[in-house]
Formats: structure tokens, sequence, C-alpha cells
């Protein structure tokens, strides 16, 4: 018995030393990142000896010096009101359809959902060019709604709301509809309030894909004053691709503002993007 | 829609309401999606005029061009590519998560939100910003990677290498996010199976290989198929990890990147939508294969 509990031991060890190596391994872009970010160009391409952190003071201005140059407010910004309105327009459009599908009898519903299957099945480049000309049409390239546009809608945030409403006891609705609730009625006080946690994951997920989305932004704000983070890094390493301090201080204020929300609310952003699964 | 005869009053309101709640959705997948889809299409027969303007109909030029013509060369090279990164990508992402998984899925385990917390970081950063820091690590002169291991090696100028060091990017990219998957597969399987295991003595690998993988097996599917179309349209890391200048990049670019390149950097709209046509072929043949695979290789009980 003692023998077994030892191995049992030995086995956890080892298992958590694994763990911590392929930790240091998934870690280790972002500290050299932050690393670079805080030395000079000097520094960071000075390999005799080799430096791991700076020697001449950590020069937390090349931050400013990146944010004023490249104009992260604006970025910031652009990214910020995409983002809003993605996550807007697509839990709304979702839950309304995503009840409809999920919750009511009509003629043509399974044409419906066939619909949302097909699109979700879709790579999604296919509709790249024509939603581009439509933009572009539109008079609309270079603005909000332009870097919004295909997200308005969403074919898996339907899916995703359909499944949760239909998880949802029926008896629910029946007491309610004796109350002479009509459908609209249901579904604002009743129903939706209890697809909380499938919006939630919707939102976070929508989110973060608008977050990281390269090129879509790329194709209609190729202006520096409209763009999003992503696709002005994309443009920034085309010019400046030698300055490596620069550049990864960069890509640091581009992520960070995501990562420490996704720290603090890990636990969401990890069941979102996980339960909404499927299209990548 | 043909309405029903026959239908009650109530059921009559109930589908002017579903009407209603699915009509901003509906009219949006049709003009977002469902019009671009044909209208990619009908561009792929498309000569695309000087400017972007006005499209000639030129029958199966683009196709032909692509496949057998002056373009067939970088097409087929680039659909290769893309297969060997997903050659890279999506076994090693795949496994490595599963391993991890069951590491974090043991009783008692300690530490486990700090470990997926770590893991799952990348899922929730710009593939573009990521490139560019992992294009600094592989740089060849003052790259962290050739200092640590005092090699010199020209991880992304080399053809031979480059598309390995760009699979290395997305197996780190995507294997947390994977592994949470698995995790919510693994505590689907009920407690019961490992406790009889344990009774008659099986060692922990045995169980692994006798319980854990039919078992998980429906999980493990529904990764490698997201996982294998998912690498089939990569673009980030290629877009930004290989400059234009790369002598690597024809040797690495995916089907997506001469996408890219075709109608939006050299404007020819109708070349690119045949590129993504012949993409939407071979993904749904891909599609179809795995489907047939799934009955063979998946346990369901």
């Amino acid at each position: 018995m003692e023998s077994a509990k030892a191995r049992e031991r030995m086995t956890s060890v080892l298992i958590h030393v694994i763990l911590i190596v392929f930790s240091i391994i998934m870690l280790v872009p972002f500290v050299w990142m932050i690393l670079t970010a805080l030395k000079t160009n000097q520094e960071a391409i000075s390999v005799d000896p080799f430096y791991i952190f700076p020697q001449n003071g950590w020069h937390w201005e090349n931050f400013a010096t990146v944010w004023k140059s490249y104009n992260f407010l604006i970025l910031y910004k652009n990214t910020l009101l995409m983002i809003f309105f993605r996550v807007v327009c697509a839990c709304l459009t979702a839950t309304m359809a995503g009840y409809a599908l999920g919750r009511l009898e009509f003629p043509g519903k399974k044409v419906f959902h066939m619909l949302v299957l097909v699109q979700m099945m879709v790579p999604s480049q296919i509709f790249i060019i024509p939603q581009y000309l439509m933009v572009s049409k539109l008079g609309m390239l270079n603005t909000t709604f332009g870097l919004v546009f295909p997200g308005m809608v969403t074919a898996f945030g339907t899916y995703l709301l359909e499944t949760g409403y239909r998880g949802l006891p029926k008896d629910l609705e029946e007491a309610a509809a004796i109350d002479g609730c009509n459908v609209g009625q249901r579904f604002l006080r009743i129903m939706m309030p209890l697809t909380r946690s499938s919006m939630v994951s919707l939102g976070i997920f929508t989110a973060v894909f608008a977050f990281k989305d390269l090129m879509w932004p790329m194709i209609v704000c190729s202006n520096a004053t409209t763009t999003t983070l992503s696709a002005a890094l994309a443009k920034m390493q085309g010019q400046y691709s030698s300055d490596y301090p620069t550049m990864m201080a960069a890509a640091t204020l581009a992520i960070l503002p995501m990562v420490i929300i996704y720290v603090i609310f890990q636990k969401q952003f990890v069941e979102g993007i996980a339960t909404s699964g499927g299209k990548l | 829609m043909k309405e029903k005869k026959g239908m009650t009053k109530a059921e009559k309101n109930t589908a002017k309401w579903a009407y209603l709640f699915i009509a901003p959705t509906m009219i949006g997948l049709i003009v977002l999606n469902f019009y671009p889809i044909f209208n990619t299409i009908y561009q792929a027969f498309c000569k695309t005029g000087d400017f972007g303007k006005g499209n000639t109909f030129v029958g199966l030029a683009n196709f032909q061009s692509l496949t057998v013509g002056a373009n067939a060369g970088e097409f087929w090279q680039s659909l290769l590519n893309t297969v060997k990164y997903a050659i890279i990508e999506v076994p090693f992402s795949v496994v490595i998560a599963l391993v991890l998984a069951v590491f974090l899925n043991r009783k008692k385990m300690i530490g486990v939100s700090v470990y997926r917390t770590i893991f799952f970081l990348p899922m929730v950063c710009a593939p573009a910003a990521v490139a560019m820091v992992w294009k600094w690590l592989y740089n060849q002169q003052f790259g962290l990677i050739n200092n640590i291991f005092g090699t010199n090696i020209a991880w992304i100028s080399n053809p031979s290498i480059a598309w390995i060091a760009i699979g290395v990017i997305g197996v780190w990219s995507i294997v947390g996010y994977n592994m949470v998957l698995f995790i919510s597969g693994l505590q689907e399987i009920p407690g019961d199976y490992y406790e009889a295991a344990e009774i008659d003595g099986a060692t922990g690998i045995r169980q692994f290989f006798s319980i854990t993988v039919p078992l998980l097996s429906p999980t493990t599917f529904f990764i490698v198929q997201t996982r294998i179309i998912g690498a089939l349209t990569v673009f980030d890391l290629m877009f930004m990890v290989m400059d234009k200048t790369n002598q690597a990049l024809p040797k690495v670019q995916s089907v997506v990147y001469v996408f890219y390149t075709y109608a939006f950097t050299n404007g020819n709209k109708g070349m690119g939508a045949a590129v993504v046509c012949l993409l939407l072929i071979f993904i749904m043949i891909i599609t179809a294969i795995l489907q047939s695979c799934e009955k063979k290789f998946v346990f369901y009980n």
C-alpha cells in the first residue's frame, strides 16, 4: 500500500513537471515580447553576451512613443466600436431568430433552419469579395459600418441560441399564455432572460473573434486612422520591421486589454469560447 | 411561404410573430451570405476589368488558368502548402491537447485553473500580434530560439523549414482551445468505468487506451473535423510572418493567402473568386470523407 502511494505521488510530481514546462513554453513568447518592448533596439539585437533583461534601465517610454506615433487611441476606439456593434447586432438578431426557431411553430421553419446550417458549413472566405463590393458601392469603406457589416447577423449565434431556447421547459410559456401574454411578451419577459448564459457566450465569442479578425479590416479599412488594431499591426510590420522594441511594444499594446479582461473573467471566456465551439 | 389551410387563428398569430423575429436574421443571411455565394461563383467565370470595373464572362478560363494554365504552379503549390500546414497543426495540437486534458482532469489535481488560463491564453490574442512575436523569436540573427540553442537556422526563410515553423505557431495557438474541449468531453465519461477498471487492476495507461480513447471519440472527431477545416482556411499567420520578399513564401503561402493576393492585392476578383470556389470544393470533399469516417471510428454508446 505504501509503495502504491509513493508511486502515485511520483506520477503526480512528474505530471506537474510536464505541465510547468509546457506552461513555460506557452508563456515565453509573451514574456519575450514584453522584455523586448522595454529595451533599446541596440539591446534587443545584441546577442553577445545574451541579455535577457534590459541593461540600461527599463524603457517604459517605448510604450508612450508607440502609443503616440501610431495613434493607438484611435485604433482602440475603432476596434472597440466594431466589437460593440458586432456584439449588439449578433446578440439581438440571434436571440430573436433563435427563439422563433427553437420555440415557435410556423410554415417554412425547416427551410430557415437549413439555411442557418448551410451558412455555418461554408468557409467564410467565399463571402468576402461580394461583401467588399457591397460596402464599396455603399461608399462605406473606411467606416465603422464597413467593419461591422459582415457581422450584422450570425448563423452560428442563431444556432447557439436556438439550442438554448429548445432546452428550456415547455410549461414555462404555457402558464404565461394562459395568463394572456402574447408571444412578444412571453419572449421578452420570460424566455429571453433565461437564455442569458448562451447570450453571454455568444457575446464573448463574437467580441474575441471580431478582435482577432485580420483580413476583413485590412480590406475595408486601408486607412491608418479608420482601421483596427490587428490590421494596423500588419501595416506597421511592413514599415518598421527592423525596430524590434517598437514592434513588440505595439504588439503588447494591441493584445493587453483583451488579455487583462480574459484573466479577470477567465471562467466565462473559456466557457463562452469552448461551448460556442465549432466555427473558427 | 405557402400558408397551410386550416391553421387556427392562434397558429396564424404565432407564425406572424415568428416571421417578425426571424426576419432580420434571414434578410441578413440572404444579403450577406447567400447572395455572395452565388455572386462569387458567378465572378469566378468572369474576367475583372481594369480598375476592378466591368466583368466580362470568360467561361472556365480562370479555372483553367488555376488548374493547368499560367497560375497552376502557384495554386497547386498553395494547396499542397495548406495540406502540409494542416498535417503539422491538426495531429500535434490534438494529441498534445488530449494529454494535457487527461492530466488536468485527474482526481485531486491542483492548479487546474492556472494551467488552463495559461494554455488558453493564445486564444484571446490577435493572431497578427502573435505572429509578430514569433517572427521575432524565429529571427535568424537576433532571435531568441537561435540564441538559446546556439544555432543559426533561417527558420522562416528556408523553404524546407518555414512550413514547419509556421505549423508550430499554429499548434501553439490552438492547443489550449482543443484542450478545453477535451476536458469537457472527459467530464462526461462516467466515473464508474474507471472505478471498475481500477478494481480489475488496470493501469493508468491501460485505462487511457481502453476507456478514455473510445469513449472520448465523439469529442475527438468533432475537434479533428473543426481543426481540419480551420487549418485549410489558414491565412493570418502566413500573412504576418512571411514578408512579400521572403524567398520561402511560395512554399508556405496557403490557398487563402493566394486568394487574398489575387483578389485584393492584384485586384483580380475573378481569379480570387475562382480560387475560393476550388477551395470550397476541396473542403466539401474533405467533409464528405470525414463524414464517412465518422461511422467507422466514432464510438457512440
